[in-house]
């Protein structure tokens, strides 16, 4: 019995820490949200120490591990609001390793796995279409229609589109008929766009993992709402400790004491949720990891933007500036909260799931 | 991750079974079965056989086994209360010989039980003020004053009680740790009407009431630490959500039953929306107690996460009375005080006892100040 990760897990854990913390200060992930220019720094960084291949499997140059393994990176990504790609890459990666013909994986998994190319992921279509068995797009050869919240489109080398019945589909950047139109992104660490396809080739992938693509995709939004709310537990008591005011520092005084500790105990220990749906989508049966993927990412992406909200309260006006930062977390834990389906939409799914 | 028990633990729970299954049956002798079970291993296993107990090898996850299987048989496991809880662990860790061996057995079977003397009317959050006195002459101790929210004191024969024997030192340090008969003429006791209409807690008076002189547990002075020896037994407290999870599956039953706009109520969205919000509460206590078990075994402590079992779950427990009075809407207006038999108005009993969850035991504002303050590493409140 060892409800907890294990030494590797660890150490990987600590390894991208450790480069986040030299490499991401606030002030990195705070530039992204003034630059025109997407930040791929960090994502070049993560590449360079092996993350991409972490859940490719070994006959294509990764590490053939499971999605906990990917999580546990997620969570200090999310945690020091790293700027640029990271979930979209890897749940492109995801999708090819779980869907694509062994031809396929040949020609994409080892370019995906050491970040020689770039892909993301096309999945919503109308007002709330995140789940696979809401996608319409679909076609012989050729995709007509438009996918929209696109993460950092441009410049990306391959795009994986989830198409009717739960299938997935292969478009390359560089195919014709793709247009990307920009949108303003609420979270400036990201870019979105909206994709056109107008009779644009695409390459089908033979199984139609869209659903798990989809599951895979909820826990790592939640191991990244996980880290970034602890983030901001952590940058609300560090300011608590420091700032003084009547003479001490405002953590002595009880409303703040309370109001962190409120935080921490919406925080501290959830972090199990996205454990164990990692844990039951590398292991158990699908309909359960179903359901844990959504209770993971319905709970953790909503307690997030609350405990943004209260990081900068605690901070008072300084955490109302653009320079200061807070709005960094705030952002993400607005994109978090919605991005794959909001928390409503998914405890709609848990109650069907659970059988209700 | 590895979420199995192993085959040793699967074994032991295939033993407990069976044993469980042969041992009891609803209606049973519940002493005689619990002599049994201590006998073989699976009840007060941290304490000497000398005392009553089974004095087994300490094993975290034989305890949960232990746990969860007598709760699924709906067997009597250990005695609850304050005499087994909290009186029994502290005279293992500070008691005389003979105190041991006069108590803790009869208190393990169930036969003696212990009311607890600590809070006063003026002495709640800050409890070393308390002023209860008590003075040695003739050989005994003389105690006069007050207690308060003392459950079960009628039920009790005898009492551990902080009492200020030490009137001229420090605050801390003048107080002693006195156990006291409640059978005598110098006892008053005066049960307190509660919000749900029960009457568990109650008013103690002492009036020149008397204790032997060797009945103080540690030196005269020490009852603060005395008290305190408590806390390293704590650490086997783990977060069991059996209360969290029994109050869910109840809920889901209610809203199953109840109707909403003519129609069952889980099939309401929003009923559903809640529902489905309070099962991820229900998954976050559940892993965040077998983190904490997974870390008592490789020695790492539950840390921070300990610290936030009790609010987290009486938190819990107040999400879970505001939805269920969601559904009953105005099957509320009906009181279950006095009612033998009460229909769906049985939840407005679990909604003031969800607020009982939230004061005893230490206060939600008293749980936040340890998170903060123990958790958090928070500047401590200066304490006068």
């Amino acid at each position: 019995m060892r409800f907890d990760l294990d030494e590797q897990q660890r150490a990987f854990q600590l390894a991208v820490t450790e480069y986040l913390e030299a490499e991401c200060p606030t002030e990195r992930a705070l530039a992204a949200h003034d630059a025109v220019e997407l930040d791929l720094g960090i994502w070049r960084g993560l590449m360079e120490l092996g993350i991409g291949g972490l859940v490719v499997p070994e006959e294509h140059g990764g590490l053939g591990l499971g999605l906990l393994d990917l999580a546990v990176i997620a969570e200090p990504v999310g945690r020091f609001a790293a700027p640029g790609p990271f979930i979209d890459h890897a749940l492109a990666t995801i999708a090819l390793a779980v869907a694509a013909s062994d031809k396929q994986k040949a020609a994409w998994l080892p370019l995906l796995a050491s970040g020689a190319k770039r892909a993301t992921v096309a999945l919503a279509e109308a007002k709330g279409d995140w789940t696979a068995d809401r996608w319409t797009l679909d076609g012989e050869d050729t995709l007509t229609g438009t996918k929209r919240y696109v993460l950092n489109a441009e410049g990306a080398d391959l795009i994986v589109v989830g198409l009717a019945n739960g299938a997935l589909g292969l478009v390359e950047a560089s195919a014709p008929g793709l247009a990307i139109e920009v949108v303003l992104s609420t979270d400036g660490g990201k870019r979105l766009s909206t994709l056109s396809f107008s009779e644009t080739p695409f390459e089908r992938l033979p199984v139609a993992a869209g659903a798990r693509l989809v599951d895979a995709g909820l826990v790592l939004l939640a191991a990244d709402a996980f880290g970034g709310a602890s983030a901001c537990v952590d940058r609300a008591v560090s300011y608590a400790k420091e700032r003084e005011q009547f003479g001490q520092p405002i953590g002595a005084f009880q409303a703040m004491k309370h109001q962190l500790a409120d935080m921490a105990l919406s925080v501290a220990p959830t972090i199990g949720l996205y454990w164990y749906a990692a844990h039951l989508f590398d292991t158990g049966e699908a309909a359960a990891a179903a359901e844990a993927a959504a209770l993971a990412k319905a709970h953790i992406a909503e307690v997030y933007p609350r405990i943004a909200r209260r990081m900068i309260e605690a901070h008072g006006g300084i955490g109302y500036t653009w320079e200061f930062g807070d709005h960094v977390w705030l952002k993400r834990a607005l994109f978090d909260q919605v991005y794959l389906g909001s928390p409503r939409q998914h405890r709609m799914r848990i109650a069907k799931l659970a059988g209700w | 991750m590895d979420l199995a028990f192993g085959p040793e633990h699967d074994a032991f729970r295939t033993e407990l079974r069976s044993f469980l299954g042969v041992e009891w049956q609803p209606g049973a002798d519940v002493a005689a079965f619990r002599r049994k079970a201590v006998e073989e291993g699976y009840l007060y296993r941290g304490i000497p056989r000398r005392y009553g107990g089974s004095e087994q090898t300490p094993d975290i996850l034989k305890a949960r086994i232990i746990a969860e299987e007598f709760a699924r048989a709906k067997a009597p496991a250990e005695v609850k209360g304050n005499g087994v809880q909290m009186l029994v662990p502290t005279l293992l860790e500070r008691g005389e010989e003979w105190q041991r061996v006069k108590f803790i057995a009869d208190t393990l079977s169930g036969e003696l039980k212990w009311a607890q003397g600590f809070s006063e009317p003026g002495s709640g959050s800050d409890l070393a003020s308390l002023r209860t006195r008590g003075e040695l002459r003739d050989g005994q101790w003389v105690i006069n004053g007050q207690k308060v929210w003392t459950s079960y004191a009628r039920d009790c024969r005898y009492m551990f009680a902080l009492v200020r024997t030490e009137p001229d030192a420090p605050k801390h340090d003048g107080i002693s740790y006195l156990l006291i008969d409640l059978h005598q003429p110098g006892i008053d006791i005066r049960p307190m009407k509660q919000i749900n209409g029960g009457d568990d807690f109650n008013e103690v008076f002492f009036t020149d009431a008397v204790t032997p002189e060797d009945w103080i547990v540690g030196r005269r002075g020490e009852g603060w630490s005395v008290s305190k020896s408590l806390l390293k037994h704590e650490r086997n407290m783990l977060g069991g959500i059996d209360r969290s999870e029994a109050m869910f599956k109840s809920l889901l039953g209610l809203a199953k039953r109840a109707e909403r706009d003519g129609r069952p109520a889980i099939e309401d969205p929003w009923v559903r929306d809640r529902l489905a919000a309070l099962k991820a509460g229900l998954e976050v206590q559940r892993h965040s107690s077998h983190i904490q078990l997974s870390r008592e075994l490789t020695g790492e402590g539950g840390g921070l996460l300990q610290l936030m079992n009790k609010l987290g779950q009486s938190n819990y427990a107040a999400q879970i009375a505001e939805v269920a009075n969601a559904i009953i809407e105005d099957e509320a207006l009906v009181s279950p005080i006095g009612n033998p038999r009460p229909g769906n108005e049985r939840w407005v009993d679990q909604y003031m006892n969800s607020l009982a969850a939230a004061i005893a035991g230490g206060t939600s504002n008293i749980q936040r100040n340890i998170i903060a303050e123990r958790g958090l590493g928070l500047p401590r409140e200066k304490a006068v």
